[in-house]
């Protein structure tokens, strides 16, 4: 360890960096407009070092998907900067350079300290719109980005610290919604400056090398940490696979094969053998494949801290030649929301059997967009409505999976009812559990959601960019997997389903026409035949399955009329069964 | 029967997790009693009457007790709660179980979430409002009667009736109330809107549900001690308090049970706002150090803040009106480890207080934050290893040398100092993102410390967070109870409005603001409560077209006006975000209103600690670490430090109930009312990062 740290400064210096973070989420967090970001958090703030971008520090609450992606997409801002100085910031949301879709846009500022380029922060917020075929960019059925939105390489926004008037003028005659996204440029940028302000104190009282040698060991130390938490996993080959529906364009499944290799203390990620780059937008850009998994890693050892140093023995062969190493012009708007939780699934999938105790069973892993344009004729504005669900986590050794969880890439709440309808021509008529959707288990899987919604004035148009409704989430150590997502549109009496199942673009649909959607339950952990009988009834109590599910699923017989277990029929149908 | 003399004894009693604490005083000044008894966990009440008796009061001369307790926080946190039942719209039972869920942590997918109400309870009745209060569905009576008949077969106690947008409407709700309590065999029918008229439907149903499921828990343990007051010849009625720092009577308590869940914390807040008053300060932070946790509030220009926003647990919002308080999860008995990095860490698992720090000697082996503080002379070792203790401070020197001095290569001390300073760093971090979240710089404030540990630490946090003063009231170990005997009667009330304020009439919003008081009034005087004047707290909850965040600005009553809330609105902005927005239109989202029925003041002074005839000098000397060092460091007694006396650090002074540690670069005097007021010497520049 370097001489002019000590163990307590080393500590205190970590807390001190996490702590200038934390505050640029806040601030970014309570003054944003975009809803994403406000209330679904949709966005991350860090420090990044100066020379490669490689990640120092990110906040506690972040969106996992960027635990990842930032510090690629600020080494592609380094490569290309030029004549920096101090107040510049970089506006950039390219795909390819290190991101993730072009909903997710990147503010980047080179930090000075004493006049010397010292590291760089950044933070990525969600904008609700970038332009592009169908408001709000999941354009289920793009087959090249341009038809997804505007796209920025890396610009100075600002130049020592006045905003650079014409590119903003360019930026938001390119947008929709744009008269509210000056106020989420402003957020986003006074984050920034929150972080500058905090690093500088942090700078002043600890000296310029103390704080870099922090750095350095502490990189050292979160790489220890995790390579201790993969000497658990014993050593071999572990392989996974999960499907994406299909990418909106061509109806087939996407394949994602994972394998794992694990030696001493390193992860090995093959993912050949997984489909071929596809047409529609579930390509993803290699930075958001790295992060998937990541965060997928992060999920099952949460307690490691973030930095450059906790994914080194991590080792990700890139998937060149496969739809998860996506180029220009591949269309990539649906990688952050929905291939992302796929291959975090498969990674899930693959350690399962060697580490039963830490992990569960797959989650629901769909964000659930559902957006729809339209106009208002009472109040004679457009609109777009945008729904995002949950849906059930898998069980795991600990018990049953929650109901409703939110994405795996995400940490969103729900937009509450109340509000959606007083803001759109729309009433919810039911917003309930899916009920038989969790996954038989020991441990059985949480519930998807099942809403309805309907159409009061005028007409609109409803797109979805949705996951799981081919096959649902899989079921661990026995357990089933979890039930699929379903999307039916009901216009003019009949009933519309979309042929890709999960996926569609532009329906129309009028005055008193519906959508009804049900979101995927979490899959089963263990044999659902050893799941305790009184459990089982207390499930059909509550109307969580039928008896008929109970019988069928758990090998659970249960009284008609009082409703408990008939145990000499729950024992020949259990014996019947295990034959 | 005593002779006939005028009132004036008032009682505050707290009951907190361990000990229930009494402070009575005659209103004049004198007779100060102080009683302190364990908490009778399984009937509360048991330990209030302990408390009373010890103080050897004659109850007939009582003008007036006020309670705090923590009978439904404990029946939440414990889920020892009523059968209780849902009456919902028509689609939507599962909202109470569905939420706007996320997930426990933001990593890891695993983790539970049980709901109040099990879904076999929830009952759905043919009914709709829209957004704009509209009838969609008419109220199905005969399904709501129906329902009611279910659920008090399914041996149900308590009912809620929670419909989709009642806070624009509430007809439905009311009219489905009013049917159920025509059915209903006892008072435990809740209506929604009643509770709070907010809009996001999961928020104010889980609020509404909180309530119901507590009421008859309150209901029947305040009946108790009613009962047991009256026995003893208490003739008045008995006054409890509630999460919004106020106090509510006896006889309509439990009406809305929900405002008492989070009230233990608020009587600390409220009696350091009533104290840094008397002091002349009015920008306060607050901070309770006890075993487990520390508990933080703010205070300004003499009003403790006040949130609508909390949350109990993982996902079970509270949204009423309370004093904010934030917990932190670090206390004394907050463990210390090196972890797999090497790195030490401080928290945040706890030893609690079984088997609790190594030095309680009731088997804890871990390194608490308290046994740090012993090995360093900060604690008194002879107060705290007692005599029949089979622990020593060579045993804690030995569990820091090997479990935390052995891996980072240091001292047993060193490991010692190491966590002291790694915990202030964290409480430290803890208590900015407290103040930052809430749009204050810390900086700006005092820091009033309490609790068993919070003088301990205050005077380092406070260097490291840059603030300038420490206060460390009289009797620290008490000041719930202190809280309940300054604490004003009070009752707050919300209603949404979510327009635009270009398009809001004032004339109505004048008018809703108007209703509020008129509805305050009307409960202050159907309590019948001793009160010495009315005073009224107007703040409207704003934000911009589009976010969905909000910032609240308090609003004077007559002059309100379109322009004072657009001028008020942006002002805060811009102190809060440094951020303007003349480009878009501000949005009025609630108005709430506080109505308060102030209380006689008590003489703050009574509660000085009498001077002893121990004199001035030190009592003894121990070495003790601080931030330079080690220093042969003076012990005083808090009893001889009467107003007026001013020393320099480093110090300890020992009371009962705590240790207050006076740093080197410190100064410390004794104002009027024996606070110790500490000048802190040496905030590092710029405060902690």
């Amino acid at each position: 360890m370097n001489s002019s740290l000590d163990p307590v400064t080393l500590a205190v210096i970590q807390n001190g960096l996490t702590q200038v973070c934390n505050e640029m989420d806040l601030a970014f967090v309570r003054a944003a407009f975009s809803p994403v970001i406000s209330e679904a958090l949709d966005r991350s703030d860090g420090i990044y070092a100066a020379e490669d971008g490689a990640l120092i520090a990110q906040g506690d609450l972040g969106l996992p998907v960027f635990v990842g992606t930032m510090q690629f997409g600020t080494r592609e801002v380094i490569r290309r900067a030029k004549r920096i100085a101090p107040g510049d910031l970089y506006i950039v949301n390219d795909p390819y350079l290190g991101g993730t879709h072009l909903m997710d846009v990147r503010f980047v500022k080179p930090f000075f300290y004493k006049g010397e380029l010292f590291s760089w922060l950044a933070n990525t917020g969600h904008w609700p719109d970038t332009g592009g075929a169908v408001p709000g960019g999941f354009s289920a059925n793009a087959t090249e980005v341009e038809q997804e939105g505007l796209r920025l390489p890396p610009v100075k926004l600002f130049k020592e610290g006045e905003m650079d008037e014409e590119i903003l003028a360019i930026i938001l005659s390119n947008i929709r919604i744009a008269d509210q996204r000056i106020g989420d440029i402003k957020a986003q940028a006074a984050a920034l400056a929150v972080g500058e302000r905090r690093l500088t104190l942090l700078l002043d009282r600890y000296g310029r090398e103390t704080v870099e040698a922090a750095i350095g060991e502490l990189r050292v130390r979160a790489e220890q940490q995790m390579r201790a938490k993969i000497e658990q996993i014993p050593d071999g080959i572990y392989r996974g696979k999960a499907f994406v529906d299909s990418d909106g364009v061509v109806n087939e499944a996407l394949r994602i094969a994972m394998k794992i290799t694990k030696t001493g203390s390193d992860l090995h990620f093959d993912m050949t053998g997984s489909s071929p780059p596809c047409q529609g937008p579930m390509n993803s850009v290699i930075a958001t494949t790295r992060s998937s998994i990541y965060l997928a890693i992060k999920h099952i050892f949460p307690d490691v801290p973030i930095n450059a140093g906790t994914f080194a023995p991590l080792h990700i062969e890139d998937p060149m030649g496969t739809f998860l190493y996506a180029e220009y012009p591949r269309p990539v708007s649906g990688c952050a929301a929905e291939v992302s939780q796929r291959i975090a699934e498969a990674v899930f999938a693959a350690l399962t059997p060697a580490i039963p105790d830490l992990l569960f069973a797959a989650p629901a892993g769909t964000s659930g967009n559902f957006a729809m344009g339209g106009h208002d004729p009472k109040t004679d504005r457009s609109y777009v409505m945008y729904l995002i669900s949950g849906g059930g986590y898998g069980g795991s050794v600990d018990g049953d999976g929650i109901s409703n969880g939110c994405s795996t890439i995400g940490i969103s709440k729900t937009t509450p009812i109340e509000i959606i309808e007083q803001r759109y021509p729309v009433l919810i008529e039911r917003y309930a559990l899916h009920e038989g959707s969790g996954g038989a288990g020991e441990h059985r899987g949480g519930f998807g959601v099942d809403y309805r919604v309907r159409l009061r004035r005028g007409t609109a148009r409803a797109s979805f960019v949705m996951d799981h409704g081919r096959s649902g989430p899989l079921g661990a150590l026995g357990g089933s997997d979890g039930g699929v997502n379903t999307v039916v549109v009901e216009r003019g009496g009949e009933r519309y389903h979309p042929p890709h199942l999960s996926k569609d673009q532009g329906i129309l649909i009028g005055e008193g026409d519906g959508v009804l959607v049900k979101t995927p339950g979490g899959g089963g952990y263990g044999d659902p035949m050893k799941r305790d009988p009184a459990m089982v009834a207390t499930d059909v109590r509550r109307g969580y399955y039928t008896p008929d599910q109970a019988r069928e699923r758990f090998g659970v017989v249960l009284d008609p009329a009082t409703g408990t277990v008939i145990e000499a029929e729950t024992d020949r149908w259990r014996r019947a069964r295990a034959a | 029967m005593t002779a006939p003399q005028p009132q004036q004894i008032v009682v505050g009693v707290d009951v907190g997790g361990t000990f229930t604490d009494l402070i009575l005083m005659n209103q004049d000044g004198g007779d100060i009693r102080i009683a302190k008894v364990p908490t009778t966990v399984e009937n509360q009440a048991f330990g209030v009457l302990a408390a009373l008796e010890e103080t050897g009061i004659s109850l007939d001369r009582v003008k007036s007790i006020v309670h705090g307790t923590t009978a439904t926080t404990n029946a939440m946190l414990e889920r020892k709660i009523a059968r209780t039942g849902l009456i919902t719209t028509e689609g939507f039972r599962d909202v109470l179980e569905l939420g706007r869920r996320t997930r426990p942590r933001p990593y890891g997918l695993k983790g539970s979430f049980r709901p109040l109400i099990p879904r076999e309870l929830r009952f759905e009745v043919p009914e709709r409002m829209d957004a704009d209060g509209q009838v969609v569905i008419p109220l199905d009576e005969g399904a709501v009667r129906d329902a009611v008949r279910a659920l008090l077969e399914a041996g149900c106690e308590s009912l809620v009736i929670h419909f989709l947008h009642a806070y624009v409407n509430p007809s439905h709700e009311a009219r489905a109330a009013e049917i159920a309590r025509d059915l209903w065999p006892n008072p435990y029918v809740t209506a929604g809107h009643q509770i709070l008229s907010e809009y996001r439907e999961y928020e104010r149903g889980v609020t509404a549900a909180v309530n119901a499921s507590v009421q008859p828990v309150l209901d029947r343990y305040i009946a108790r001690l009613c009962a047991g007051l009256a026995e003893r010849g208490y003739p008045r009625d008995l006054l409890v308090m509630q999460g919004n720092g106020g106090t509510v009577s006896s006889t309509i308590v439990s009406e809305a049970a929900v405002n008492t869940v989070m009230s233990g914390p608020a009587s600390g807040v409220m009696a350091a706002a009533f104290t840094a008053r008397s002091a002349g300060l009015s920008n306060v932070i607050t901070y309770d150090m006890g075993g487990t946790s520390c508990d933080v509030g703010l205070i300004r220009d003499g009003v403790p803040e006040v949130s609508s926003e909390l949350e109990l647990e993982y996902a079970m919002p509270i949204h009423v009106p309370m004093v904010d308080v934030h917990t932190i999860g670090a206390g004394g008995g907050s463990i210390a480890r090196v972890n797999d990095a090497g790195i030490l860490q401080v928290g945040p698992e706890s030893a609690g207080s079984t088997p609790g720090p190594i030095c309680y000697g009731r088997g804890g082996a871990q390194p608490t934050i308290t046994d740090a503080n012993l090995l360093l002379g900060r604690l008194n070792p002879t107060a705290l290893l007692a005599v029949d203790n089979p622990v020593s401070l060579d045993d804690i020197r030995a569990a820091f040398g090997d479990r935390l001095g052995a891996p980072l290569g240091m001292s047993p001390e060193e490991a010692a100092a190491a966590v002291l300073r790694i915990a202030n760093d964290r409480m430290a971090g803890a208590l900015r993102m407290v103040s930052l979240s809430r749009g204050h710089d810390p900086r700006d404030f005092a820091l009033f410390a309490f609790g068993g540990a919070g003088p301990l630490h205050a005077s380092a946090l406070a260097a490291e967070l840059g603030i300038p003063k420490v206060l460390v009231p009289a009797r620290p170990g008490i000041t719930n109870a202190l809280g309940c005997l300054v604490a004003d009667v009070r009752h707050d009330y919300v209603r949404t409005v979510n327009a635009p304020l270009d398009g809001v009439d004032m004339a109505q919003v004048r008018a809703l603001l108007e209703q509020q008081i008129a509805e305050g009034h009307a409960v202050i005087e159907r309590e019948g409560v001793d009160i010495e004047e009315l005073a009224v707290l107007h703040s409207a909850d704003m934000q911009f077209a589009g976010q969905s965040h909000i910032l609240t600005v308090p609003v004077d009553m007559p002059g309100i006006g379109r322009e004072a809330l657009q001028t008020a609105f942006e002002a805060a902005y811009w102190t809060r975000f440094e951020v303007s927005l003349p480009e878009i239109k501000a949005v009025l989202v609630n108005l709430h209103t506080a109505v308060i029925g102030k209380r006689r003041a008590v003489p703050l002074n009574a509660l000085a600690p009498a001077a002893a005839d121990t004199g001035s000098e030190a009592v003894s000397r121990r070495r003790v670490w601080f931030a330079d060092g080690w220093h042969d460091t003076p012990i005083f007694w808090r009893e001889q430090f009467p107003a007026g006396r001013e020393i320099a650090g480093p110090a300890i002074i020992e009371q009962l109930d705590t240790t207050i540690v006076i740093e080197p670069a410190d100064r410390v005097r004794v104002d009027p009312d024996g606070n110790l007021i500490v000048s802190v010497g040496d905030a590092p520049e710029g405060g902690a990062a």
